[in-house]
């Protein structure tokens, strides 16, 4: 396990335009120099969200990661949603699932909460 | 100068890029509880905005973090985000190295931060201000405040970290308005976002608005985990404002959760004793 090593490249790759251009090139090239398992590699390179938030990726640097593949919004969250489903619990780092009943449910009820 | 506002607000990167996805009256709510937020402060006629940030390792990461970082520059980028996505477009706002240099020189008595001559502002100092200063002309103070890495800043530290900038603001002649930005419960990023525990959040702005130290330094991480999550843990900011507005009363003006924008969309301030303009 490398998380940290997954994490910083996620994190150069999301400030700086020269490694994006790298990584839009050759993305095996990009990662490269980072010290990473296969699985890892593979994750990034696929990309997989679903793997890299059950590695235990912080949502922060994933969500930009996305973007830059431009995943929308509401895919992202499935993405991860699936990755849980496939791989199982997050393994490392601050994230856990909680439940929720999802932004569009919720929504409704503050709505419906609201008019009563 | 004393300080010449305190307030907080929200910073969820939803707010500017999942606009088009709200029902129309939540998302007209919020825009105009930041509009009323502009119009309050630019009635303070201040110098500079310091702007209190929980970063998302837009500029530090766990190879290197500090628990407290303040800008010294006289410019800073962004968004680091895509444009598309944040829907801000990028832009650069003024800093102002000179009056960064005599501000941190001045915490430094109390408190250790690092400084930075660059900086790259993401959602959690762009979308408040996209907002607040929408024509980037206002001299910006990045503050940060390590929310995100643990181990995290310790409360007490955030605390004492806000005596230090209200200090450092009473040693300079300029007008110095503070806006912690980030909170409170919140899920952000993960499959549960959206999630908001309003019990909580409403809990919390109580304390903050009778800025009640033991109160708001009564949390640990992990009930705070549990009952806010990982996005709870930016309370840091509004806990550094409450010390940096030494025993001011606060009010809330605006609290609604918002699903699609991931946060209880909050604006609220400290009501400071009036400062001669």
């Amino acid at each position: 396990m490398s998380l940290y090593y997954v994490q910083k490249f996620l994190f150069e790759i999301n400030r700086d335009p020269a490694v994006q251009e790298r990584y839009r090139a050759d993305r095996h090239a990009a990662i490269a120099s980072f010290e990473l398992t296969d699985e890892e590699a593979a994750a990034l390179t696929k990309p997989d969200i679903g793997k890299l938030f059950h590695l235990g990726v912080n949502g922060q640097i994933l969500m930009h990661f996305a973007a830059f593949h431009q995943i929308e919004w509401a895919d992202y969250l499935q993405q991860m949603r699936d990755g849980i489903d496939a791989y199982g619990p997050v393994r490392e780092g601050v994230y856990a699932i909680t439940g929720y009943e999802g932004t569009e449910a919720h929504t409704e009820r503050l709505m419906q909460e609201g008019s009563d | 100068m004393p300080l010449v506002y305190a307030g907080v607000c929200s910073h969820a990167p939803g707010i500017t890029g999942r606009a088009h996805l709200a029902q129309r009256s939540q998302r007209d709510g919020v825009h105009t509880a930041f509009e009323q937020m502009r119009l309050d402060i630019e009635a303070t006629k201040p110098d500079a905005i310091m702007m209190i940030a929980a970063e998302h390792f837009a500029n530090f990461f766990m190879n290197n973090m500090p628990s407290f970082a303040v800008g010294m520059a006289d410019f800073y980028d962004g968004p680091i985000e895509d444009p598309e996505w944040l829907k801000i477009d990028r832009f650069r706002a003024p800093g102002n190295r000179d009056l960064s240099l005599r501000l941190i020189t001045e915490m430094m008595n109390s408190v250790d931060v690092a400084y930075a001559e660059e900086w790259l502002f993401d959602h959690g100092i762009a979308v408040p201000l996209s907002f607040l200063t929408p024509k980037w002309d206002l001299p910006v103070i990045p503050v940060n405040i390590n929310c995100q890495g643990p181990p995290l800043t310790p409360l007490h530290r955030a605390w004492a970290f806000g005596d230090a900038i209200r200090r450092a603001a009473d040693s300079v002649p300029e007008r110095l308005a503070l806006v912690g930005t980030g909170g409170i419960s919140h899920w952000p990023a993960t499959p549960d976002s959206g999630k908001i525990n309003e019990d909580w959040d409403r809990d919390f702005l109580d304390r903050w608005c009778r800025n009640d130290k033991d109160a708001l330094l009564d949390y640990d991480d992990l009930t705070v985990y549990a009952d806010a999550g990982q996005g709870g843990f930016e309370i840091r900011t509004f806990v550094a404002v409450s010390a940096a507005a030494l025993g001011a009363t606060g009010r809330v003006r605006f609290y609604e959760p918002v699903p699609i924008f991931a946060v209880g969309c909050t604006v609220a301030d400290y009501q400071l004793a009036e400062v001669p303009s």
